[in-house]
């Protein structure tokens, strides 16, 4: 009755596999490094900045663990984090001579030491929280009122020209508040201006006023619309964010929507708050303005005298470029950038679309100037650049355009991604922020690691000296729940913290009282007269039943702490069911299958080692089974 | 080896009344610590300030601290910032002052101790995010306690459930009571602690129940003390030994957790202790009053479904 079918064997030693190799690349840990990586989208990262930064360093006597070149950038590995600082210093003065115009992001990463085999199976080390490698936490309130206002804004401009399309005069349109206010001299034209309002403009909701000889229609948005702006306008920011955050050259930042107006992000290894903030909060703004190819324009430009509203932009590459003061577009109208190729050429291209007014203007500008150049300037921190310069062929309406020409794939995507990035759909306040230095950090893990180890260390040597060689099982079952919690962890990617590590020990702490309650119910069998095989069986078959309750109340905690909790408390709740989850199977099944290849086989078992049996005689002489 | 020796099952429903008098003045105490001390709250929940500070060289952190400690800061947490050479100091936010003198007084402090910094940035957290964190963990509670009192009454009968969730209950008003009166610092792992010892004592409860449930059906002619006598004496070295276990690991948690980890810890000790206690002792005596009886097992093996076996399964 106490033997496994070979397949349940299997099941276990596949688990505690398994197991083993997805906890491994928790021990190799993981290294300080310093990632250099490009800060504008003219500077690419390849083998010849690798080279530079060996020599910086080498210049510089700092020793370094190796030097790796990625997606990302340059990543050099180092002893410790000292050696890691110094070596930041180092590099950033090499590479960023001019602290006013940084053209690389320096930044301070964690690199997995772990083999290549490892890492190919995505067996990769435990995602460890902001309080444990250091960091910045921000949480950020989106002025959703701010997004409305700007919609409105934008809006009022549509319907001027809505308006002037179908001939319909009016006197004056302005935003008053959260609504839009149209004025008209006459009662006719009021009636159709709201039809063709409400045909053209399906957010708004037109209502009419009059008050003396001004008749008024006053516009406001659709609730659903509102929503709709809110969710897009928090989508645009995280968006934006995104683009931001990946020039600090952050290995995993974390960007996410909390609750219906608030983005938190997280930046780990990132120790400049002041930077990150900076960058964060950081508009930048697209630009689209004509060419002066006027000849010796440039020219007089350079030599210190550009023509009358006109002024000098760098291109992407270098070459100054002459623009137009006036602007024609602003990145406002631009709705999408998306990189792809030319239907013709087969050439690598970014396609934009622009909202209804701005394929207007674009239409009007393009007829204008075929045969001209038009710059598409990114304005960031009061600096401009020229993204890319495009000669006009046609006349473009629909508001689709296409920007082609001597561009890679990967230019293509970079234009895209920084017309993309534009500007945040609506300001946002940090109402939140915190960060955890590194010494804290490696602080916190050494602290959670001890606790862990002397707790496990205690309740193993109680175990196997109360309940000898059921006792090597529990604490052996016990070992195994680690190894899966850690492996899960490990495998899921789920962010450990501080109170994740606690959540771990207590875990552990819990999991025991399966294995005591599976062992005092072995023993009870035993003294109630039972034979040791039948006594194992029924005792574990009966413990389950309880083991089983107790488990799913802890459960039901765990979930509403999952659910409710936010920062620490959601760290601790993910350990705390997964643990839950792991000790059921390993402190019954792993524990039984150690059980039953230790006696399952001996048919005439007449004693086990549960540790000393003591039986009241008042009970034996009773009869009372 | 046996620690648990005993001859006859110990009549703890005698003394009823009495667990349950003493349980009743520590929760009456608890309450009143709540309302006249009230909670030391953490900066998760108050909001508080983080002051940047640079040095020349590289700086002193146990200077610092020190500093802190001669100028009356308390809870403050000291901690190198991005380069050796810069500090950074959290100070939870306290009454009146504004950020702007915080920080002065900070530097005042610095410049006795450790001269030599400068100032280079003082941050509020806003206390906008406290008052949801204190709904959300309101919230937590009060499912966690309707889905114990839901599974309870399913799987075992409604008299367990109510009992189990009042005896749990007042432990959590008992640790808080413990915070309140030592005015130790309230934080979100706290709070965490505090929803894991509910789970855990119910756990406990639930342990005893299970027994109460298999000697009203499996043993003939006992009252109802008798029967929670025997459950109860059955199960106690296995509560004994498990909450030692649990407070053995709680306890190096408590030892080697550092200052992040100790109030967290400390709340498990308290919840562990009064855990037993109320779940045993507490949770038994109401069942008891609450009148449960051998019938409500019975009546329900009528019910089920023909052919089931004692355990109520059906193959």
């Amino acid at each position: 009755m106490n033997r496994y079918p070979l397949w349940k064997y299997i099941t276990v030693a596949i688990a505690l596999v398994l197991g083993f190799i997805y906890t491994l690349p928790n021990f190799f840990g993981e290294s300080p490094a310093v990632q250099v990586s490009s800060a504008k989208v003219t500077i690419k990262i390849d083998d010849k900045t690798k080279a530079r930064v060996e020599e910086a360093l080498s210049a510089a006597g700092v020793a370094n663990d190796g030097i790796l070149l990625d997606l990302n950038g340059v990543k050099t590995r180092f002893k410790d984090t000292d050696t890691q600082l110094k070596a930041k210093d180092v590099l950033e003065k090499a590479f960023n001579p001019d602290p006013a115009d940084p053209k690389y992001v320096v930044a301070l990463n964690l690199l997995s030491a772990s083999p290549q085999w490892l890492t190919a199976m995505h067996s990769l080390p435990m995602y460890l929280g902001l309080d444990l490698r250091g960091g910045v936490h921000f949480l950020l309130q989106v002025d959703m009122k701010g997004a409305l206002t700007k919609r409105l804004d934008s809006t009022a401009g549509d319907l001027r020209t809505l308006l002037r399309d179908k001939n319909l005069r009016h006197a004056g349109i302005s935003r008053e508040g959260d609504r839009l206010v149209v004025k008209f001299r006459e009662v006719e034209t009021r009636d159709k201006a709201r039809n063709v309002i409400s045909d053209g403009q399906p957010d708004l909701l037109v209502a009419e006023q009059s008050d003396g000889s001004d008749f008024k229609l006053i516009a406001t948005l659709k609730p659903q619309a509102q929503q709709k702006i809110g969710e897009f306008a928090l989508k645009q920011n995280i968006t934006t964010l995104h683009n931001r955050i990946n020039e600090l050259g952050v290995a995993e930042p974390v960007i996410q929507q909390q609750g219906a107006d608030r983005i938190v992000v997280q930046l780990p290894g990132v120790q400049d708050t002041a930077k990150a903030k900076d960058i964060l909060g950081r508009t930048a703004t697209l630009e689209i303005r004509m060419v002066d190819d006027a000849p010796g324009g440039l020219e007089a430009a350079l030599a210190g005298n550009p023509p009358f509203g006109t002024e000098v932009y760098n291109e992407r590459g270098g070459q100054p470029l002459l623009v137009k003061k006036q602007v024609v577009l602003t990145g406002d109208r631009l709705t999408d950038a998306q990189p792809g190729f030319d239907n013709q050429t087969q050439e690598a291209a970014v396609h934009l679309t622009l909202d209804s007014a701005g394929a207007r203007i674009f239409r009007d500008i393009t007829r204008e100037n075929v045969g001209k150049r038009m710059a598409i300037l990114l304005i960031e921190k009061g600096k401009g650049e020229v993204v890319t310069a495009p000669v006009i062929r046609t006349e473009i309406g629909g508001g689709r355009v296409q920007i082609s020409g001597r561009m890679s794939t990967s230019e293509a995507n970079d234009t895209a991604l920084l017309l993309r990035a534009g500007s945040l759909a609506a300001p946002m306040d940090i109402i939140e922020e915190r960060t955890i230095g590194p010494s804290l950090g490696a602080d916190n893990i050494q602290k959670g690691f001890h606790s862990t180890l002397w707790g496990f260390a205690a309740i193993a040597l109680f175990m196997i000296v109360y309940y000898q060689v059921f006792g090597v099982v529990s604490v052996l079952a016990l070992g195994a729940n680690l190894l899966f919690l850690i492996a899960l962890l490990s495998l899921l990617q789920a962010t450990l913290t501080l109170p994740g590590i606690a959540a771990i020990a207590l875990a552990l702490g819990m999991a025991i009282d399966s294995n005591v309650l599976i062992n005092e119910r072995i023993r009870e069998e035993l003294r109630n007269g039972m034979p040791p095989q039948g006594a194992i069986s029924e005792g574990y078959e009966r413990a389950f039943g309880t083991i089983l309750d107790s488990n799913v109340t802890t459960l039901i905690v765990g979930l509403m702490l999952l659910i409710f909790g936010s920062g620490p408390v959601r760290g601790f709740a993910v350990v705390h069911c997964l643990g839950i989850l792991t000790s059921i199977f390993s402190s019954v099944v792993v524990s039984r299958a150690l059980v039953n290849l230790i006696y399952g086989r001996q048919k005439k078992l007449t004693k086990v080692a549960i540790g000393q049996l003591w039986k009241p005689a008042a009970a034996t002489t009773d009869g009372q089974k | 080896m046996e620690f648990f020796r005993i001859h006859k099952d110990i009549p703890f429903m005698r003394h009823a009344l009495t667990f349950n008098v003493i349980s009743l003045v520590t929760f009456i105490l608890a309450v009143v610590f709540l309302f006249t001390k009230g909670l030391h709250l953490s900066v998760e929940f108050t909001g508080g300030t983080l002051i940047e500070t640079h040095y020349e060289q590289t700086a002193d952190l146990e200077k610092v601290r020190n500093a802190l400690g001669k100028a009356g800061f308390s809870d403050y947490s000291v901690q190198n910032f991005g380069s050796s050479q810069d500090v950074m100091i959290r100070l939870p936010l306290k009454g009146e002052q504004n950020s702007n003198q915080l920080g002065e007084a900070v530097m005042k402090s610095l410049e006795a101790d450790a001269p030599g910094s400068q100032l280079r940035r003082v941050e509020f957290v806003g206390p906008q995010v406290g008052k949801e964190l204190a709904e959300n963990g309101a919230m937590a509670l009060l499912l966690v306690i309707i889905g114990i009192v839901i599974y309870l009454a399913v799987r075992f009968e409604w008299r367990f459930s109510v009992s189990a969730i009042i005896a749990n209950l007042h432990d959590v008003v008992i640790i808080l009571g413990f915070f309140a009166f030592f005015q130790w610092e309230f934080s979100l792992s706290v709070l965490a602690a505090i929803l894991a010892v509910l789970g855990y004592s119910v756990n406990e409860s639930v342990v005893v129940f299970d027994r109460v449930r298999e000697t009203f059906k499996g043993k003939r002619g006992l009252s109802t003390p008798e029967v929670l006598d025997h459950a109860i004496t059955s199960t106690i070295s296995r509560t004994i030994i498990t909450h030692g276990c649990t407070q053995m690991m709680v306890l190096s948690m408590l030892v080697f957790g550092g200052e992040t980890l100790h109030y967290f810890a400390m709340a498990l000790t308290i919840g562990i202790c009064f855990g037993i206690y109320s779940s045993v002792l507490v949770a038994s005596p109401l069942v008891m009053w609450l009148g449960v009886s051998r019938e409500q097992f019975i009546a329900k093996q009528k019910k089920v479904v023909e052919g089931a076996n004692e355990e109520g399964a059906v193959v």
